[in-house]
């Protein structure tokens, strides 16, 4: 069910990233890390459809949850202007979060840009020892969330694509570089397209099982229109399975990346 | 139900306690909105379009965002007709709501046996999709001209056991043309329109959006183009039709119906709010309640020109 919930603070980040904490007992009780939620824009500008955001984090606590969203375009844009006390209409948790095995020790979580967000809450919940963030943004200016993620890791490196910030380059390389340094259980990929694969490749070298959070244009959100398809495998054949109902998660072996 | 207020009508044969139905493709086979409401409240629900084999459909993305309206290019992703018999029926069976099965093909031999397979499955009416823009083969182009819509309608009219709901294409010259000769045929109904063919194209990537490159654009951009076609069309034949076309709330369905509509469908809104149809009914009733319309179908054709 679609409900309106009260935006309790909305905040921006960067100049073009704004953070919403949004009240919610049921989304922060029930989201589990990798999970989104889908959210009415309003009814200006002609915007229909829906926007899915992963949910950044949960205060269980408090019953609120995070969302941090980059203006792109006009739905974006338009949830941008969204202030503390005003109602959003949200409908979520929906879709498949990521994997948490206890028996998992040592885990590492690649980010890229906006894909970083899900993350977030998956370091917090995930029980393992020794967890690693990696995380890359295009520039310094683009670098959010570092104190958050620091809390919440027991390494963060972070890369920018000038070397304005951190280590220049890639977040793959400098992922190579670490697992030759030691292995891991489990490595958890959110970023573009170009990322990830690179990422699952590696992952497949090393002998790693992962996870990918893919992203797609949506419609309904719930499975039903079978809009935001992605390629993945099907025994010896393959087939465009829904992100929204099967993902945004899924097994970094399941996907086709083309 | 308020009062006396009778929402039942007969679109040629099928029976549906009200006029409001899920739209073919956008409601899957019910189980996701199922979650959300009673799917005994809706009058029907047009399944999404079945091929005699699955098919996988396009690539994505499939979907884009336009003003107040959105193209997709899905492409008739769907298990197939056997399969949807197997593990649809049963669950959609446990509703008291009309089943209608959208059926497509790419030749007039796939489109018989699709007819002959339905007409004994356990499912109250056949749309037939004379109308897809997004498949390469067949489909749409059985829709775009009286000739062969005559020839299609009249073959699997003959496998018919349930009654036959002809979905017709915004993309033609002379809609009701199509419409009559769909009724020559046989055609119980018509059911218009299937999505206007568009394309988006992005600036910057000077490449196109959708993966098929174009798409069938839906939602309340094209309501004033579905409506005109209603109109037309309800003038021409004498069979009922079912309007669709950018319905977000009761008071479009109104329109539909006033323009000659004697049942709506609704599917795009849905993606804003999943209540949609729900919600229709509810003003569809408060409407008729203050206007002093008893039945509904008072108010099929009732546009004062």
């Amino acid at each position: 069910m679609s409900t309106n919930y009260k935006i309790i603070k909305a905040e921006f980040l960067n100049a073009d990233t704004f953070k919403l904490t949004v009240q919610s007992e049921k989304i922060s009780q029930k989201a589990r890390p990798g999970q989104m939620v889908h959210i009415k824009c309003g009814d200006e500008g002609g915007v229909l459809l829906r926007r899915p955001i992963s949910i950044c984090s949960v205060d269980r606590e408090k019953g609120t949850f995070d969302i941090v969203i980059q203006i792109r375009g006009k739905g974006t844009k338009i949830l941008s202007k969204y202030r503390a006390g005003d109602m959003i209409d949200i409908l979520g948790p929906l879709g498949q979060g990521f994997s948490i095995y206890p028996k998992h020790k040592k885990i590492i979580v690649i980010g890229g840009g906006i894909g970083i967000f899900p993350l977030l809450q998956l370091l917090k919940d995930h029980p393992a020892e020794n967890k690693k963030a990696i995380l890359g943004f295009r520039n310094k200016s683009c670098v959010i969330l570092e104190e958050e993620f620091r809390k919440e890791c027991n390494e963060l490196l972070i890369s920018t694509d000038d070397g304005s910030y951190g280590e220049k380059g890639f977040v793959t390389d400098i992922l190579k570089k670490e697992l030759d340094k030691e292995p891991a259980d489990m490595l958890f990929f959110c970023g573009p397209l170009p990322m990830m694969k690179l990422g699952v490749g590696i992952a497949n070298e090393y002998n790693i099982p992962c996870e990918v959070s893919m992203e797609q244009r949506m419609g309904c959100g719930i499975g039903a229109c079978l809009t935001c398809v992605c390629k993945t495998k099907n025994g010896d054949d393959w087939e465009y399975t829904q992100v929204c109902k099967r993902g945004p998660v899924f097994s970094g072996d399941k996907v086709i990346f083309e | 139900m308020r009062g006396n207020i009778n929402l039942k009508v007969n679109i040629g044969g099928l029976e549906l306690k009200n006029p409001v139905i899920a739209a073919s493709g956008c409601f899957g086979f019910g189980r996701e909105y199922s979650r959300f409401f009673d799917l005994n409240r809706l009058g029907g629900i047009a399944v999404k379009g079945l091929t005699l084999l699955p098919r996988k459909g396009n690539p994505p993305p499939r979907i884009a965002e336009t003003p107040s309206g959105i193209l997709n290019s899905v492409g008739l992703q769907n298990p197939g007709v056997h399969a949807f018999i197997e593990k649809e029926i049963p669950f959609l069976r446990k509703f008291d709501t009309s089943i209608i099965v959208n059926a497509s093909g790419s030749t007039v031999e796939e489109y018989e046996k699709m007819v002959e397979i339905l007409s004994d499955a356990d499912v109250d009416a056949i749309e037939l999709n004379l109308s897809c823009p997004n498949v390469k083969e067949g489909c749409l182009s059985f829709g775009s001209s009286p000739h062969r819509v005559r020839e299609v309608v009249s073959r699997v009219k003959k496998y018919a056991k349930k009654p036959l709901i002809v979905k017709l294409s915004p993309n033609v010259t002379d809609i009701a043309e199509i419409a009559k000769a769909a009724e020559e045929a046989g055609a119980d109904s018509v059911s218009l329109i299937n999505t206007i063919l568009g394309m988006a194209i992005n600036a910057k990537t000077r490449r196109p959006i959708l993966g098929n490159v174009t798409g069938g654009l839906s939602g309340p951009a094209i309501k004033p183009v579905a409506l005109r076609m209603v109109y037309e069309v309800s003038k021409a034949v004498s069979i009922p039709v079912i309007g669709m076309g950018g319905i977000t709330n009761g008071t479009d369905a109104v329109e539909f119906f006033l323009a000659g509509a004697t049942a709506v469908m609704i599917g795009t809104a849905g993606f804003a709010n999943p209540m949609v149809w729900v919600e229709t009914i509810e003003v569809i009733e408060a409407y008729m309640a203050e206007n002093s319309v008893n039945s509904v179908t008072d108010l099929i054709g009732g546009l004062i020109v």
